[in-house]
């Protein structure tokens, strides 16, 4: 935490910043964690908000749209699998805000941002989720390259963070699981099912191609997070890792992926593809994807409608009601 | 295949009274379950919204476990029995279908059913019919901490504001007489009772009443009087609300009933 009440030594400039930050580097060098109380620079930790609270947004957004299509799971066992899904997700929403709070960010403030537009978050969660072949390519591609992404992150340099990242891999194993099991039921399902999958990775491929961000060249952050052990492998790299790790199963299904440029390099052993329109990209996570007001306007709306309960919550922390015989208090 | 059903004593109008028992527990589960699995992902705060779909599940995972019961009985698999019968084929009491409301409705509603359930589970673990009773024992664990969720809510937000105690005593107004519903005696009542499978709708009712009206009163609610209760649900007649639930829960699986989804 920042003592107010003491000079502060954590920005370049300020007193003492120079030593601090040497011997914060080479505890990092060392393979050392950070934790909540320990000095970091100001830049680092606004680096992990930033992280930590977009992560945690995309969290209860991406609960959105497959939450729409709970009501709509075609048989027990997807249903069940869907529910779990969705919960896990808003698990880990509450797991991400709870480890930013510890870098001085409280929930209601992160999710005030959201609200108002200021926090981003993921960009494939301003898409529709239009059929249930939707559903089953978010939760195997999607759920793919965000595991690509965290189990990386997982081996980050802040304490917290990282523990939550462990966890939440763990869990989104299960979510590809189910995702990749949807995928083969669709793919080998009848014509139908075939056409509605084959449509759906269609209009996803873009969004998931831009999932792990912007390119290298124009990514602005990507050095100082990497400097830090924040992240430990560039936008590219993980988006060449994904496609290394996914192109293959996803043409043993028999689908196709709409980008006539895509061809394996044999050279370089990588995948050439279309660049992503990065301006695109940037417009859709500023609120201008198809689905971007609808996201924000149903999290506006169950915040609204909460709210008596959350006044109610707290009035009942502060001890308006009477105990009742024989119930358990949970706090 | 249970054992009851080769056991030579089982008269026809036993197993039909067996059977028709298992759909009303069945289909008053999944419709529930589906009711609160619509606010997963919208709950009024995330820890509520975590503990409300783990609900969700367990219901629907309840359901799931009386249709396997009633396709040991010779009854189609348990998907085929939620996603291809019509609303009128369905045995749920309204209580379960009514829209999920603000969250005092779906509290409420989740208190008078899970307290329902717990007096009817408890009675059930006695049952002649072993395979119900052996189930019923398995998900009173899991009930046990569907009433303490249920009270514990009910008793916060009874008395905690103004606004909360309004909404939660409008929504106890509401759903009062469809709670009544939940016990509507039905034809097989005598035999059901003779037979020692399950105790009589109105017995339980009683007990029902007994358990719910104390925990209103500490949560500073009060039942409502000389209301009717609702019936018809368990001979088919339903609300609106249920055609809509059906339609949208069945919307995927009959683009291809034909297919493994």
């Amino acid at each position: 935490m920042v003592q107010f009440n003491q000079p502060r030594n954590d920005r370049p400039g300020d007193p003492g910043y120079e030593q601090h930050l040497a011997a914060f580097e080479a505890r990092l060098a060392r393979g050392d964690r950070v934790e909540p109380g320990d000095w970091m620079p100001n830049d680092y930790r606004h680096q992990l908000i930033r992280l930590i609270h977009v992560h945690a947004n995309s969290e209860i957004c991406g609960a959105l749209p497959e939450g729409g299509w709970i009501p709509h799971a075609p048989t027990f066992k997807r249903k069940l699998a869907l529910c779990a899904k969705v919960q896990d997700e808003v698990g880990h929403a509450q797991l991400l805000y709870r480890a930013c709070e510890t870098l001085g960010k409280s929930r209601e403030e992160m999710i005030e941002e959201l609200l108002s537009g200021k926090a981003k978050f993921s960009n494939v969660f301003h898409y529709h989720a239009q059929t249930w072949a939707d559903v089953a390519v978010i939760a195997w591609l999607i759920d793919a390259a965000a595991i690509v992404n965290q189990t990386m992150m997982a081996e980050g340099s802040y304490g917290p963070y990282a523990r939550a990242l462990k966890r939440i891999c763990y869990e989104e194993a299960f979510h590809l699981t189910h995702g990749y099991d949807m995928c083969i039921t669709l793919a080998t399902g009848s014509k139908l099912q075939r056409a509605m999958l084959q449509d759906a990775l269609n209009r996803w491929w873009t969004p998931i191609m831009m999932f792990h961000g912007p390119s290298d060249k124009e990514s602005k952050h990507t050095q100082l997070l990497m400097r830090w052990r924040i992240k430990l492998k560039t936008n590219d790299q993980q988006r060449q890792y994904f496609l290394k790790k996914y192109l293959p199963k996803i043409f043993n299904l028999g689908l196709t992926v709409p980008d006539p440029e895509l061809r394996y390099d044999e050279q370089t052993k990588e995948w050439r593809y279309t660049e992503p329109d990065w301006e695109e990209f940037k417009s859709v996570v500023n609120g201008n994807g198809p689905a971007s007001a609808l996201r924000l306007q149903a999290r506006r709306m169950a915040h609204e409608e909460g709210r008596w309960v959350r006044e109610a919550l707290a009035a009942a922390a502060s001890g308006r009601t009477v105990p009742m015989s024989g119930a358990v208090r949970v706090n | 295949m249970s054992r009851a059903l080769f056991q030579p004593k089982l008269a026809d109008d036993w197993q039909t009274a067996v059977a028709d028992l298992l759909v009303r527990l069945a289909d008053d589960e999944l419709v529930i379950g589906h009711r609160n699995s619509e606010w997963t992902g919208l709950a009024p705060i995330l820890e509520a919204d975590i503990a409300f779909s783990s609900m969700a599940q367990d219901e629907i995972g309840h359901a799931l476990a009386y249709y396997r019961l009633l396709h040991e009985l010779g009854y189609p698999d348990p998907d085929t029995m939620a996603f291809l019968r019509e609303p009128q084929d369905f045995r749920c009491a309204s209580l379960v279908s009514i829209p999920k409301g603000d969250w005092s409705v779906s509290i409420v509603r989740q208190f008078l059913y899970d307290t329902a359930e717990t007096v009817r589970l408890e009675a059930l673990c006695d049952s002649a019919y072993e395979p119900l009773a052996s189930l019923a024992r398995k998900l009173r664990t899991e009930e046990k901490y569907h009433l303490l969720h249920g009270k514990t809510w009910l008793h916060r937000l009874g008395d905690a504001t103004d606004e909360s105690h309004r909404r939660v005593q409008t929504a106890l107004d509401l759903l009062w007489p469809h709670a009544l519903g939940l016990f509507e005696p039905t034809r097989w009542d005598r035999t059901l009772a003779n037979e020692r499978i399950q105790p009589s709708e109105p017995t339980l009712a009683q007990e029902w009443r007994a358990r719910v009206e104390p925990l209103l009163t500490d949560a500073s609610l009060v039942a409502p009087e000389g209301v009717e209760p609702l019936f018809g649900g368990r001979v088919g007649r339903h609300p609106p609300s249920l055609a809509e639930l059906i339609a949208a829960m069945q919307k995927v699986f009959r683009l291809d009933p034909g297919a493994q989804w």
